[in-house]
């Protein structure tokens, strides 16, 4: 006999194994070795969390009940997948093109980018998946009560139910919110759910297997049985059959958790393809032995739960080993989808809830000051464990009494109510955000009074059962509109989707879209013919480095700046500041929807962008044109936008121009100055010296004011030369493998500063332990450089230098200095590379203006680059060495 | 009594230097580094002549020359122009803005001499 403490071991001893794949997992993904972890079977097995405990255990009990309408439930998803070119690939699609995060997010976002739409959908999804949450603490509970024999303990019952919710929540929240993922993907939860897929499978089959040939005695014994058996003679209604394939495919597609790994989690498009025949398949093998483990649970035990005929009917033959696998499977299937459900429903709530509140609470001048990562991250913890919380309370309030099957259906009914809006945001551009609005509030409605409430038994008084509130009988729960003797489920189906799907087209054609809900219409109706082209704000006043700053707090430092010097780049630009147009807003405006969801972001940017909105012209340039003017214009704006991006280029390069030779007549006045300056002293003190009569102390010291005249002279000209030699490509470099961090210590001795020097110099020195392969003494010589001038121009009342090591995903590693000063004005950030410029105020450099400009030409000649690194608070350049400078550890 | 001269220079050796120069020849030196209150400096205490450095910290020495032209108990001081610089045209603004003498970096004792001396002789 197995006791209850060997079977929480059991089941710890599973999780810390999840524990383990999810962690490597996410591991190999930060390497970037993704290929492996984005195939297309791990896609199809991160579907499989559509089965989750009930259809584990409550499939027997389903067919033990009902016969074979169980194959309902498989049937509807298996439609969808089978027609994966006709929804789900558009779905998938729009989801990419416009980073959409929950199915909430692309409801909001279809519709105008509503935030009430966001969270409407939201309050929807959390009360239908509640129930389904309960389902799986149920089953959790129960399989540990009925393996050790405690079935009538309560208390012991409650408390297991009780730590599954609390320990899925630490899981969920460890692996679910390590990261504000740019778009949402969860690597090692994923791995994960993949590899549960496959114990659940393995599980059955077991089982199966064992009941077929253990007991039943083989094919022909167990095929004769299920004759024999009261299965075999059930009467299937036609009635139910569809509208519960119906049910099934709607809610495969609605469901958050579904849209998570469907849509979200999605690597490529054509991964639908295999999933489209290797899911159905997963389903077949699932279903396989459903009947006959329900037949011989039947048959060999009578009268008891058939909901855990799988646990059961191995236990009775005392096959503990089969019994242990299947309680892992069931343990399996009731995990994997609580955690991706509460992945989901918690990035909904934090997005459409948390998120605008904490937005709008602040006043509206101010810009972003806090760090709106953490206030994301700590919205998505506390929304796991609510969702966990609600999943638990429903449990104990339901009483856990319920059948697992029917509790699962009135949670797909809720989720369906999604459905109209959704195909109709994806193929119909009449449709609008009211009726989307009124089609859920009608459709939730009905499903909450039809199924839902009637579900918690005792909300709703017997009386009003039967006679309908307030004695209208045509509202009576299960009778709407006096059509009694319908099927319960069947009944509210029917009517909260017809009248949900009805609202929604009648208000859609008595109402007029926004120009923002046209706009996005247009977007999602049309994703095939233009995936990428989208318009929004216009730039208003908003700089580009306000926008860095603000991106830099929501999707992380490196990977916002990434984003601005590849958008830069595109423009023709360098640096890490492009052009604030329509299309670069537009594009960081989906960049920044990944993190925190399309209304947010674009709540986000329009606060930066001082309230503007959509203009008549966007309007006009989205009506509805015929196909061929779309065609035309397209063409036309593509030629266009070649021009601007080429004149931008050509205006910059005059400008530059221009700047360089006001800058070369300042230089040759600057070098005359330099060389002058030395000159004069030594010539004057020479004189002095050569009449004589000084004192000898005074002698003494003018030779020293020679001697060290002399010496600047030098270096003034060893510079010329040296960067006239880089220029040039001449001479060789001394390329050897060393240690960065003793590369930086001798910077940092070597522009020792005076004694009294306030400048303080931060480094982390764990992270600059990294080899390096490079010219140790150029790379040096930029860090002085950078070190120098900090020490030269930092502003600040107490000066302080970081230096900051970061190796990249490509290998790459990255060495910012960045001071606390005031900065480099914009205007200088790209001239201050140039030969001899010096920005702002002159009289307070030291040297010629030459040092940035042999920086950048060491870092080229080394194959990595310098840039000056804006939107830090004061002065940051960053130096990049190339991969192949870094040695692996 | 001694005829005072004000050296408004920002290189601490070429300040040295003219200072040893004149001090021997007996004439009493003050300098001064700073390009934004030196005005004010020649304004409260008017030498017998000043020696303007071009390229000062916080202001140039042609506005320097501008603002002390512009106000009457300074407009008369004789003041001597420096520059490391050597355009011609700096010497022309120099000059159109009432310097006195106009001297390109690096000079001889002996001229600096001779050219300090014809101006406060006069």
């Amino acid at each position: 006999m197995i006791t209850f403490n060997l079977l929480v071991f059991f089941a710890l001893l599973y999780v810390a194994f999840l524990f383990t794949v999810a962690f490597l997992a996410e591991r190999r993904a930060a390497r970037g070795r993704t290929a492996w972890l984005r195939s297309p079977l791990i896609y199809t097995l991160s579907l499989s969390i559509y089965c989750t405990a009930w259809t584990f255990y409550g499939a027997v009990g389903y067919a033990a009940r009902s016969g074979l309408e169980y194959l309902t439930i498989y049937l509807g998803p298996s439609l969808v997948m089978f027609g994966w070119w006709g929804i789900l690939r558009k779905l998938v699609r729009v989801g990419r093109a416009q980073r959409i995060t929950s199915i909430a997010d692309l409801i909001s976002s279809r519709f105008g980018k509503s935030t009430g739409l966001g969270v409407l959908v939201t309050l929807i999804a959390i009360a239908a998946a509640t129930p389904y949450i309960a389902l799986q603490l149920q089953s959790i509970a129960l399989s540990f009560a009925v393996f050790t024999g405690a079935e009538g303990e309560e208390g012991g019952f409650w408390a297991t139910a009780f730590w599954s919710a609390v320990g899925l929540t630490l899981f969920t929240v460890l692996f679910g919110t390590r990261n504000l993922d740019v778009n949402e993907r969860h690597h090692g939860v994923v791995m994960a759910i993949a590899v549960e897929a496959v114990v659940k499978l393995a599980a059955l089959l077991a089982v199966g297997l064992f009941v077929v040939w253990g007991i039943g005695g083989g094919v022909q014994a167990t095929l004769a049985r299920i004759d024999a058996s009261p299965i075999a003679h059930w009467d299937q209604s036609a009635g139910r059959w569809l509208g519960l394939t119906f049910l099934a495919g709607a809610a495969f597609l609605c469901l958050p958790r579904m849209f998570q790994v469907l849509v979200v989690e999605n690597a490529e498009e054509r991964h639908l393809a295999t999933a489209s025949w290797a899911f159905p398949l997963y389903v077949m093998l699932m279903s396989l032995f459903v009947v006959p483990i329900a037949v011989m649970g039947l048959e060999r035990l009578p009268g008891t739960n058939p909901d855990l005929f799988v646990l059961t009917l191995p236990l009775a033959e005392n096959r503990e080993g089969i019994a242990l696998l299947a309680f892992l499977g069931g343990f399996s299937s009731a995990t994997s989808m609580v955690i991706v459900a509460t992945i989901a429903l918690a990035t909904m709530v934090s997005n459409h809830i948390v998120v605008p509140i904490w937005l709008r609470s602040r006043s509206p001048g101010a810009q972003m000051s806090g760090d709106v990562r953490a206030v994301v991250l700590i919205a998505r913890r506390l929304s796991i464990g609510g969702v966990l919380a609600l999943g638990y309370v429903y449990f104990r309030f339901s009483g856990g009494g319920a059948a697992l099957a029917a509790i699962g259906l009135i949670s797909f009914v809720g989720a369906a109510q999604v459905l109209p809006a959704l195909l109709g945001g994806l193929f119909w551009r009449g449709a609008t955000r009211a009726g989307a609005a009124t089609g859920l509030i009608v459709g939730a409605s009905l499903w909450a009074w039809c199924l839902f409430l009637p579900s918690l038994g005792g909300v709703i008084p017997a009386g009003v059962m039967a006679d309908g509130p307030f004695g209208l009988v045509w509202l009576r729960p299960e009778a709407l509109f006096g059509i009694a003797g319908l099927d319960p489920l069947l009944h509210a189906i029917l009517w909260s989707l017809l009248l949900n799907a009805g609202t929604f087209v009648t208000v859609s054609l008595c109402t007029f879209p926004t120009p923002m809900e046209r706009l996005q219409g247009a977007q999602f109706v049309n994703v095939f013919q233009h995936s990428s082209a989208a318009r929004a704000l216009h730039a208003g006043a908003a700089q580009a480095e306000d926008l860095l700053i603000m991106a830099q707090r929501i999707v992380g430092a490196a990977e916002a700046q990434d984003f601005f010097q590849a958008a830069a780049v595109a423009q023709g630009k360098h640096g890490y500041l492009p052009d604030v147009t329509p299309d670069f807003i537009a594009a960081l405006e989906r960049e920044l929807a990944g993190s925190v969801g399309a209304a947010t972001a674009h709540a986000m940017m329009a606060q930066l962008t001082q309230g503007a909105t959509v203009s008549v012209e966007d309007l006009i340039a989205v009506a509805d044109e015929a196909a061929q003017i779309m065609e035309y214009s397209a063409r036309l704006e593509a030629k266009s936008a070649e021009q601007e991006r080429t004149a931008r280029a050509l205006r910059e390069a005059n400008d530059k121009l221009t700047r360089l030779g006001v800058q070369k007549d300042s230089f040759l006045s600057q070098i005359s100055h330099e060389l002058r300056t030395p000159m004069t002293s030594i010539r004057a003190f020479s004189e002095i010296l050569r009449e004589g009569g000084a004192e000898p102390d005074a002698v003494r010291r003018y030779a020293g004011i020679i001697e060290e005249e002399t010496q600047r002279l030098t270096r003034l000209l060893d510079d010329l030369l040296d960067l006239s030699v880089l220029e040039n490509g001449q001479g060789k470099l001394d390329m050897r493998e060393g240690s960065l961090q003793r590369v930086i210590d001798r910077a940092v001795a070597a522009a020792g500063g005076r004694p009294g020097d306030p400048l303080v110099i931060q480094r982390r020195e764990a992270a600059e332990a990294v080899p390096v392969f490079t010219d140790l003494d150029r790379l040096a010589q930029v860090f002085i450089n950078l070190i120098a001038n900090a020490r030269k121009y930092c502003d600040a009342e107490q000066p302080v230098l970081q230096v900051r090591v970061r190796r990249r995903g490509s290998g790459a590693i990255e060495i910012d200095f960045a001071d606390n000063g005031s900065g480099i004005a914009p205007e200088d950030q790209n001239l201050i590379f140039e030969k001899f410029s010096r920005a702002g105020d002159q009289s307070r450099a030291g040297g010629a203006g030459l040092g940035l400009a042999i920086c950048r030409e060491i870092m080229d000649r080394l194959g990595g680059s310098i840039a000056y690194l804006p939107g830090q608070g004061g002065a940051a350049f960053r130096v990049v060495l190339p991969a192949r400078a870094a040695r692996a550890a | 009594m001694a005829k005072r001269v004000l050296v408004i220079e920002d290189e601490p050796n070429i300040t040295e230097a003219i200072s040893f120069i004149l001090s021997r020849d007996g004439w009493t030196v003050h300098t001064h580094a700073d390009g934004a209150s030196a005005a004010d400096r020649v304004r409260r205490a008017p030498p017998d002549l000043v020696i303007l450095d071009i390229m000062l910290p916080g202001r140039s020495g042609l506005d320097i020359l501008r603002d002390l032209r512009a106000s009457p108990e300074t407009a008369a001081v004789p003041v001597m122009m420096l520059t490391a610089r050597g355009q011609s045209r700096d010497r022309d603004l120099a000059l159109s803005l009432g310097a006195d003498r106009f001297m390109t970096k690096p000079f001889s004792n002996a001229e600096v001499l001779e050219n300090v001396r014809t101006l406060v002789a006069g």
